[in-house]
C-alpha cells in the first residue's frame, strides 16, 4: 500500500490526470519495493493496481485496517528538495512473520514481544524498502530524496497516525491515500507504505514530472 | 441502550446521558472530556496541536486545545450547560516512536499536555483526572451519566479515572 498525502488547502483541485500521475509513481516505488522484499525473502513478491482516495485525516486510520487495529510502524522523514513522511504499517503478526523469513525464528510469535534484534532487522527492512521506493521516484522525478534514519513504534493504527498527521494539521484536513498491497503466493506478506508529502511538495513533483498544476 | 458516538481526529462531539462518546486511538493526541455535572451534558475534542495559527484558514477549532475549549464551551452552552463549573478529564499526549532521534514532531504530545492544562485553566475549568503520556496508544470512552473515563490501551490493558 502506498499512500500519498496531499497537504494543502487546494487538494480538492488535483484533477483525475494528475491522479493517475501519482498512482504511476507510486506503482514504480512499489515496483522497485517489491523487488528488493523479493530479494531479501528469496521469494516472488507481487503487488497489486494502486487505489487512490482522498478523505478526511479521521478516515485514514479506517482504511488502514482500524484505529485499534495492533501494528508496527517504521517511520522516516525525508529531506531534500522535497520534503515528505514514509511511513510502513503492517499487522503485527506480518511483522512477526516476516522477521522469522528474515531471521529464521521470531520472538514476538512465541512471546508477543519482539527483541532488540528483531526490531532493528525491522527497521532495516523498512530502511530498505523505503530507500528503493524513493530511489524509483528519484529517477522517475530527477529530483532528490534524503530519508532520515528509521524510528519504530508498536501499537493502535490511530495512535501511531495521530503523530504523523498532526504535523499536517495546520495546513490541510484531508489525504489522498493511494495503497499497493504485497503479496507473495497470493497472502498479504507486508502491510502499507505511505508517503505524506509536505505542503508544496506536490506542485514540486508535478511540475518536475512535467504535468500542469 | 444509549448510543456511541464516535470523536474523529480533530473533532469534537456532545453527548447527553445516556449515550456515551468515543475516541479511537488516541496518539499524540489528547483527548479532553468537558462535564457539566448538574445536566450532565458533555463533550469531547481529540485535539490535534497545541495552539491555532494566527492564519484562521484551517479553520477547524477542534484541531487545536485552545480553540478547541472554547468552541466546546460555546458548544454547550448552547445546549443549554452551566459552562461556569465544568469538569473535565483528559488523556492521551503520548510519545508513540522509539529510536526517534530529536525530531520535534516526537515531542508534540508533551506540548499538547502542557497546552491543554493551560487552557483548562484559563477557561476556569476544574480538571478532575488526566492519564497522559508514556508510550502507548489509548482508546477512551465518556460516560456523562457518572463521569467515568474509560481507557483501553493494548500495552497495559484498561483502567477507568
Amino acid at each position: 500500500m502506498i499512500g500519498v498525502n496531499i497537504l494543502k488547502e487546494g487538494w480538492d483541485r488535483i484533477s483525475q490526470a494528475q491522479l493517475d500521475v501519482l498512482r504511476e509513481v507510486a506503482n514504480i516505488g512499489a515496483g522497485n519495493a517489491a523487488n528488493s522484499l523479493a530479494t531479501m525473502l528469496k521469494s516472488k513478491i507481487q503487488i497489486s493496481v494502486p487505489r487512490a482516495k482522498i478523505m478526511p485525516f479521521a478516515d485514514v486510520p479506517d482504511f488502514m485496517g482500524g484505529a485499534e487495529a495492533h501494528a508496527v510502524a517504521i517511520y522516516f522523514h525525508v529531506g531534500g528538495l522535497v520534503q515528505a513522511s514514509i511511513l510502513l504499517v503492517m499487522p503485527v503478526e506480518k511483522a512477526a512473520q516476516l522477521v522469522e523469513m528474515l531471521l529464521g525464528s521470531c520472538n514476538a510469535s512465541l512471546t508477543g514481544s519482539f527483541s532488540d534484534f528483531e526490531y532493528s532487522a525491522l527497521m532495516e527492512l523498512g530502511n530498505i524498502l523505503s530507500s528503493t521506493y524513493l530511489n524509483a521516484l528519484s529517477t522517475f522525478t530527477k529530483m532528490s530524496f534524503k530519508p532520515s534514519p528509521p524510528a519504530l513504534a508498536i501499537d493502535m493504527v490511530g495512535s501511531i497516525l495521530n503523530t504523523i498527521l498532526c504535523q499536517y494539521g495546520e495546513v490541510s484536513e484531508m489525504a489522498l491515500v493511494m495503497e499497493t498491497g504485497f503479496k507473495k503466493d497470493k497472502v498479504d506478506v507486508m502491510g502499507n507504505i505511505f508517503l505524506l508529502p509536505e505542503p508544496d511538495t506536490m506542485d514540486n513533483i508535478f511540475t518536475s514530472l512535467g504535468v500542469i498544476v | 441502550m444509549g448510543e456511541l458516538f464516535q470523536v474523529g481526529m480533530g473533532d469534537y462531539k456532545l453527548a447527553k446521558p445516556p449515550d456515551k462518546l468515543i475516541t479511537a486511538g488516541l496518539g499524540s493526541c489528547i483527548g479532553i472530556c468537558l462535564l457539566d455535572p448538574k445536566s450532565r451534558i458533555a463533550c469531547m475534542s481529540h485535539i490535534m496541536l497545541p495552539c491555532s495559527p494566527n492564519d484562521k484558514k484551517y479553520g477547524n477549532p477542534g484541531k487545536y486545545a485552545d480553540t478547541a475549549i472554547i468552541a466546546a464551551l460555546d458548544a454547550m452552552k448552547r445546549m443549554g450547560a452551566d459552562t461556569d463549573h465544568l469538569v473535565a478529564k483528559i488523556a492521551g499526549g503520548a510519545q508513540m516512536f522509539r529510536f526517534s532521534g530529536n525530531s520535534s514532531i516526537f515531542k508534540i504530545g508533551e506540548r499538547n499536555a502542557i497546552a491543554v492544562e493551560e487552557n483548562l485553566e484559563k477557561n476556569k475549568i476544574r480538571l478532575l483526572n488526566k492519564d497522559i503520556g508514556g508510550n502507548v496508544g489509548r482508546t477512551i470512552i465518556f460516560d456523562p451519566a457518572n463521569g467515568e473515563l474509560s481507557i483501553r490501551t493494548i500495552k497495559e490493558g484498561e483502567k477507568v479515572i
